[in-house]
């Protein structure tokens, strides 16, 4: 798996990022700093890590999304090529157009720190193959702006095309407003964009992908990714 | 050219800056306040002196950048 890891100024997850598809795929990543305007060739996988990019200036991710690798980005995803953001990550890629809607300020408007319950709802996809459909993960988010919206019909439509792929959950998979740290709509943790090749998610799996830390729920998230590609390629 | 771009949230999307705002009004005894809404003001100064230019290149700033028309409405104002 070649992975490309795209740089903003203000991004801090883009070194646990690499390490974790290092660990995983055995391949390291690509680094990609954010004024470049091409991504280096063969690249499978993109990935937006986490942070403040820009000091989360006007709006979170609004400056990144309007880099000039950008485009590179949306050339990539438009030709179904995978592309993952984490965290800042998911707020870029929504403020991009890459995916719908907008990551608004954590309805208790505190910033987050801790690990959550995510329920995989499927396991039919690029990035959950690693999962069974049904399954409860627990890795941590650190964010305060992570409360997804959008229009009543996006969401329908999200929902009715199965595009939601994780959702803060009970430690047994229930879905419970007491769950949902953030206040997002529907519980709603990471999405897919239409084609199934764009996923944006608020928590971090890449940072429960060793033993060492204590718990790995986050490397089936990556290893599915490798496995997806191995299989296509 | 001086010019005003004021973006603020859409009706119907929650605003969980503008609520804390509104229960420190009234915590601070500032009475008779129903709401509050947070929005976003900027000042632009505009080259050259074509009104009509201006308001078109704002209106793409505030498309391209200074608002997520997912959730916020703007309003641009040429103030001369």
């Amino acid at each position: 798996m070649k992975a490309a890891v795209v740089v903003f100024p203000g991004i801090n997850r883009e070194r646990d990022m690499a390490r974790t598809l290092k660990l995983v795929s055995g391949h390291e990543p690509a680094m990609v700093w954010h004024a470049e305007t091409a991504l280096p060739a063969g690249t499978d996988l993109v990935v937006i890590p986490g942070g403040f990019s820009y000091g989360d200036y006007l709006r979170c991710g609004a400056i990144a999304a309007r880099a000039p690798i950008m485009d590179a980005v949306r050339a990539h995803a438009a030709k179904g090529g995978l592309t993952l953001g984490v965290c800042n990550g998911f707020q870029i890629l929504c403020e991009a157009g890459l995916l719908p809607g907008v990551l608004m300020r954590n309805a208790q408007l505190r910033f987050i720190c801790r690990d959550v319950y995510l329920k995989v709802e499927r396991s039919d996809t690029p990035f959950t193959r690693g999962y069974n459909a049904g399954q409860v993960i627990r890795v941590p988010v650190a964010h305060g702006e992570g409360n997804y919206i959008a229009d009543g019909e996006t969401i329908a439509r999200l929902e009715g095309e199965g595009r939601v792929l994780f959702r803060y959950s009970s430690p047994d998979g229930m879905i419970d407003p007491n769950w949902n740290h953030n206040g997002a709509i529907n519980a709603i943790a990471g999405i897919l964009s239409d084609k199934s090749n764009v996923l944006g998610m608020m928590p971090h799996p890449e940072n429960h992908v060793e033993t060492v830390i204590g718990l790995t729920d986050g490397r089936g998230l990556f290893a599915g990714m490798v496995e997806h590609l191995a299989k296509a390629a | 050219m001086k010019a005003r771009v004021t973006v603020t949230l859409k009706t119907g999307i929650l605003d969980p800056q503008g609520k804390a705002i509104e229960g420190a009004l009234r915590s601070l005894g500032v009475e008779g306040v129903a709401s509050v809404r947070q929005g976003k003001v900027f000042d632009i100064e505009i080259e050259g002196t074509d009104a009509a230019k201006a308001e078109a290149l704002l209106k793409q700033a505030a498309d391209k950048l200074l608002a997520n028309t997912v959730i916020e409405n703007y309003r641009v104002e040429v103030v001369g």
